[in-house]
């Protein structure tokens, strides 16, 4: 693989960019692979990375049903935090935040990472005293947030309306090293990588049954055929249930909708991730200068990847609240993903009852900020066979014992 | 827009009058039940893409709680019927069976 660097942008030029390569390949799948992950998706394709940057396995498929990095991985709102009240938590999704810090240079990948902050609102006197603990929380774990008053977020937020006609704005969570990312990029960049290591990416291949011998996998059916493998990693957020079905064990998931909408591009007027979990809004703005807003989710069992407009309305109703100045701008476009939701809001990075399966997710409204630490954690499971440290608490067994990781930011939606 | 006929008050009610309340005919487990029949009741659920059993109440309506036979997939309302019922009736089988030939019925 050729780097990338202004040397090659200086040298393709000189050449018309004729010298660029395929940033990966498109191989026909073998007969056998000692790891198989279905879904390339970030969570999937990071999963393959660090399993060859960690672990030194590179004979991996990496199965896709339609385009990598087309299902949540391309359709999220692109917000990277940490701040996370429990600990299992706030420490897999902080190796995650800080895993972004260097993605563009460990891959050679811009994925355009933009530690320009987050802001969590407190609107109500209970919402104060919580977001003060999870910053009393976050300094135990490690984690650099600090809760702010209001003059401050509107030192940061200059286009914010403190005095909203139902809730004022009383203070913020702030973590000043979150903020957001190029979401394409990172699965482009991973897949770049991986392909690089000689792992196969194969897209288009759905996978249609999951075939075992005595409590072990041995490959999988798809549409390009059976794919034998070693050990199987299912990393499917929404189809989750799908996958587990074929593989014969039921998960304590449920398929919903999630969506979001951005406006028309606008010149730079904010450049902070605003989340404001009571009126029930969240909004940053891109590169491009769409302000990027997130939507609710649909209360019902779901495959549709579209949203419903009443959900619109309430979130542009609750973003006009918050930000008067966008009360007369046009929406561009608008989409839904299918995601993973579990019984506590925390997801599931696990044995399955398939000794040599491993399965990955549940991150429910809230996975793109957690791919690389995922990917990294899933890595660690799916090569040594059991759960390194940021993985053990997040096994289904949990369900079983009552030992929940129940989150108070995991309010279902702004996750 | 989802629309569902409340099956006691007739009114064919949009999604925004209604409250989603999950799996339907899920089989209640008490004190005397194993973890993993508790798990199984809390937490477990069939998560069908396809024809799904499911609770709904018509909160700003009549108030009253109702079972609705869907797709996951396309949204489509095979039938809406009372919850007072273990098992989904004949007729709302029969319904389903006619617009999906091949589902493999209710377990």
């Amino acid at each position: 693989m050729k780097r990338y660097s202004a040397f090659a942008i200086a040298r393709e030029a000189a050449r018309y960019h004729q010298g660029w390569e395929r940033a990966w390949a498109a191989p026909t799948p073998k007969a056998h692979y000692d790891v198989v992950i279905v879904g390339a998706g970030g969570h999937g394709l990071a999963t393959a990375y660090y399993l060859g940057k960690n672990f030194g396995i590179t004979n991996v498929a990496v199965i896709e049903k339609g385009w990598l990095g087309g299902g949540n991985t391309g359709r999220n709102t692109t917000i990277i935090r940490s701040n996370y009240l429990q600990d299992p938590s706030a420490a897999i999704y902080e190796k995650a935040r800080s895993l972004y810090e260097t993605m563009s240079q460990d891959l050679n990948y811009n994925v355009m990472f933009s530690p320009r902050g987050v802001m969590m609102l407190a609107q109500t006197e209970h919402e104060v005293r919580g977001y003060q603990r999870t910053a009393f929380a976050n300094a135990l774990q490690g984690v650099e947030t600090k809760f702010i008053g209001p003059e401050k977020v509107k030192e940061l937020c200059p286009i914010i309306s403190l005095d909203g006609p139902r809730y004022p704005v009383l203070g913020a969570l702030y973590q000043a090293r979150g903020g957001t990312a190029r979401h394409d990029a990172v699965a482009w960049g991973y897949a770049r990588a991986c392909s690089d290591m000689g792992m196969d990416i194969i897209q288009q291949c759905e996978v249609t049954g999951v075939r075992s011998e005595a409590g072990q996998v041995t490959g999988v059916e798809t549409s390009k055929g059976h794919i034998g493998c070693g050990k199987l990693s299912i990393v499917v957020a929404g189809h989750s249930g799908q996958l587990a079905e074929m593989a014969g064990f039921r998960l304590p998931m449920e398929a919903i909708a999630l969506q979001a909408l951005v406006s028309e591009p606008i010149k730079p007027c904010m450049d902070v991730v605003i989340m404001a979990n009571t009126v029930h809004g969240y909004m940053s703005q891109s590169d491009k200068g769409e302000m990027v807003i997130g939507g609710g989710t649909d209360g019902f069992n779901n495959y549709t990847q579209r949203g419903s407009f009443h959900h619109v309305e309430e979130t542009v109703r609750a973003l006009v609240e918050t930000f008067p100045i966008i009360s007369r701008l046009k929406m561009l476009r608008q989409w839904g993903g299918i995601v993973d939701m579990t019984g506590d809001r925390s997801p599931i990075i696990t044995k399955t009852p398939l000794g040599n399966c491993f399965l990955n997710g549940g991150w429910g409204t809230g996975g793109f900020k957690a791919i690389p630490g995922s990917g990294w954690a899933m890595a660690e499971l799916v090569a040594k066979g059991e759960p390194g440290p940021l993985a053990a608490a997040f096994g289904m067994d949990r369900f079983v014992e009552g030992r929940f990781i129940d989150e108070s930011v995991a309010a279902g939606v702004a996750h | 827009m989802l629309i569902l006929e409340c099956p006691y008050c007739g009114v064919a009610a949009d999604e925004t009058e209604l409250s989603p309340g999950g799996e339907a005919h899920l089989v209640r487990q008490g004190p005397g039940s194993s973890d993993q029949e508790l798990e199984s009741y809390l937490f477990g659920r069939k998560n069908p893409k396809g024809v799904h059993f499911e609770r709904w109440r018509h909160s700003y309506g009549c108030g009253k709680w109702f079972h609705a036979a869907r797709c996951t997939m396309t949204l489509e309302v095979f039938a809406t019927y009372s919850a007072q019922t273990p098992v989904p009736p004949k007729n709302v089988i029969n319904a389903i069976k006619a617009k999906r030939p091949d589902w493999e019925g209710w377990t």
